[in-house]
């Protein structure tokens, strides 16, 4: 089973990662349209943790026993059984923040513009996840890991 | 007919037992009874069906076919109204007897409405199922109603209230305790939440009750208006009475298993009767805070109670961690997170962390026990509250984070790194 790994060492802070995964999650797929004109905002799903000197970027952990899937009120939520991952169905989602409260790190933003959560998914639509891809010092790496 | 595992209600416990049996048994016989037609379609969101933000279709947290694919005879409309211990039976209205190896109470709880003179009258509702939002926005839309009052400002109460607003009627909500979501919020909090749903037109009376339901001029029958404790009368189309829920515990009333005020459960949420299970909302199970066995009618814990069940019902040993009373509002576009002890009484070994940010409406507070956080309200900044859940949760002693923990930008850097490896957030 493939997950992003964070490297502490490597992460030198500099948020590429947010960038590139807020430019992965928007319609336009434009660095510049994503971040001044799209509407709705297009927003990261990766999150990069600072406190200086320590950074690493976290994003959903698509955890084998995932709290948000068992504290889900809609369905949105769900364990893809064939890959493991967390997928999260933004049509479902009623936006009740309950897998915000639960989840353990954080990893489930708010979109405040769609009334909806929105996590990691894996960027299945392309080779590499775009945080993994772009950043650039190998702080992100994607690994095979045990269940 | 003999099922190896029969479960008495198909809502969250239900559903989720029936998940957990399948995953360690996929051919014994479950045969699941509920009164009701639909069943996968999540009740916290009968809110959003009445203020017509999700149809039916989009209440259901599991697919139609869910009961199929799990192998799971249902016996849907069906109320089962005797338990027999001896026998291992259960019978049901239309006199069908079930036997069954395992059996799981998960029959959930009843709305409380307490004795009210006019409680009959037409317009009065109570807020539990979907056949309850449906009820009340058919008759919103067949009388066009205008105005409501709302008994009772707990999370239901407030929930109904934000879905009637957005359907354009004037509510008045009307709570017998001093401050509105006093189970969620202490005073500070309440205040500030109170105010921001003011400002959406919400009439709040506090400290007071309704004592009796008024019908109209034109029709002594249907509601017209409320007179209140006090006195004082409030004219209104509709009345809800969303109070809270009692747990339906008839079906073991004069049996062996035990009872409180609900069913008494013990890690493996069997019953002092071995071979009966029970979660959810009827059940009595464990609070890790409060460190004692208590009704949590909340809905992502009668799921996992019901997994619980499931797996220890299907011979795999499960002890259940607990749960607390644990609940994130999204109503009137204040998000809020409150868990645990959030509004204790004074009590000098408790150390209360808070920070208010008026400019921008934020509150946030802890509660802390020996150095533990025991509880927790967040409004208007909820979005890392998972991280203080997860340290509430896995009992993590904070004495050296406090300063960090109510910080703006509190993350899991802030976290000491022994923490960080255990969750596997950092190689």
């Amino acid at each position: 089973m493939k997950r992003i790994i964070a490297i502490q060492e490597n992460c030198i802070g500099c948020g590429l990662c947010e960038v590139y995964c807020t430019v992965a999650h928007s319609k336009s797929k434009d660095i510049i349209k994503a971040y001044n004109s799209e509407l709705p905002k297009p927003i990261s799903r990766v999150i990069l943790e600072v406190n200086k000197p320590i950074s690493f970027a976290i994003q959903c952990r698509h955890c084998e026993n995932a709290p948000c899937v068992t504290a889900c009120l809609s369905g949105a939520m769900q364990k893809d059984q064939n890959t493991g991952l967390i997928t999260h169905n933004k049509e479902k989602c009623i936006g009740c923040w309950t897998c915000v409260m639960v989840c353990p790190y954080g990893a489930i933003k708010m979109d405040q513009q769609g009334k909806v959560v929105a996590k990691c998914d894996f960027c299945l639509d392309l080779n590499e996840p775009a945080c993994v891809a772009n950043c650039p010092n190998q702080a992100l790496v994607v690994k095979e890991v045990k269940p | 007919m003999t099922a190896k595992y029969l479960i008495v209600g198909a809502s969250a416990a239900g559903t989720g037992a029936v998940e957990a049996i399948r995953e360690m048994d996929p051919i014994g016989t479950i045969v699941v009874v509920s009164e009701e037609q639909c069943t996968q379609y999540s009740r916290p969101m009968i809110s959003d069906f009445v203020s017509g933000k999700a149809d039916v279709q989009k209440m259901k947290c599991r697919n139609d076919s869910f009961w199929k694919e799990n192998n799971a005879e249902m016996r849907l409309g069906k109320k089962a109204v005797a338990l027999n211990l001896n026998e291992k039976t259960v019978t049901l209205e239309d006199g069908e007897k079930i036997a069954y190896e395992k059996l799981l109470l998960a029959t959930g709880g009843k709305p409380f409405v307490p004795k009210m003179e006019g409680q009959d009258k037409d317009g009065v509702f109570t807020f539990t199922t979907l056949a309850d939002a449906q009820r009340l926005t058919e008759k919103i839309d067949s009388i066009q109603a205008k105005s409501a009052v709302v008994i009772g400002a707990g999370l239901i109460g407030i929930s109904v209230t934000d879905a009637l607003v957005k359907r354009g009627l004037r509510v008045t909500v009307v709570e017998l305790q001093e401050k509105i979501l006093s189970l969620l919020l202490d005073a500070q909090a309440s205040d500030l939440v109170e105010k921001l749903i003011r400002k959406t037109g919400v009439n709040f009376v506090t400290g007071q009750s309704v004592q009796k339901i008024v019908g109209r001029k034109e029709n002594e029958d249907a509601v017209g208006g409320v007179i209140l404790t006090k006195g004082d009368q409030l004219p209104c189309d509709i009345v809800i009475v969303a109070i809270g829920v009692i747990p339906r515990i008839e079906l073991v009333a004069g049996t062996p298993v035990k009872t409180n005020r609900g069913i008494v459960v013990d890690e493996h949420m069997q019953t002092s009767v071995p071979d009966v299970y029970a979660s959810g909302d009827v059940a009595e199970a464990y609070d890790y805070i409060l460190n004692q066995n208590r009704l949590l009618p909340l809905w992502p814990l009668a799921v996992l109670e019901g997994k619980i069940a499931g797996y220890n019902m299907a011979g795999l040993k499960t002890g259940y961690e607990g749960g607390t009373n644990m609940s994130s509002l999204k109503y009137f576009g204040v998000p809020i997170v409150s868990i645990g002890l959030a509004n204790p009484k004074d009590d000098p070994t408790l150390e209360i962390l808070v920070k208010q940010d008026v400019n921008r409406d934020v509150y946030k507070k802890l509660v802390l026990k020996n150095n533990f956080i025991v509880g927790m309200t967040l409004v208007n900044r909820i979005e890392r509250a998972g991280i203080l859940y997860n340290l509430i949760k896995n009992k993590v002693n904070v004495k050296k984070l406090k300063k960090d923990l109510l910080r703006d930008d509190f993350n899991l850097a802030v976290l000491p790194v022994g923490l960080q490896r255990k969750m596997c957030v950092i190689q």
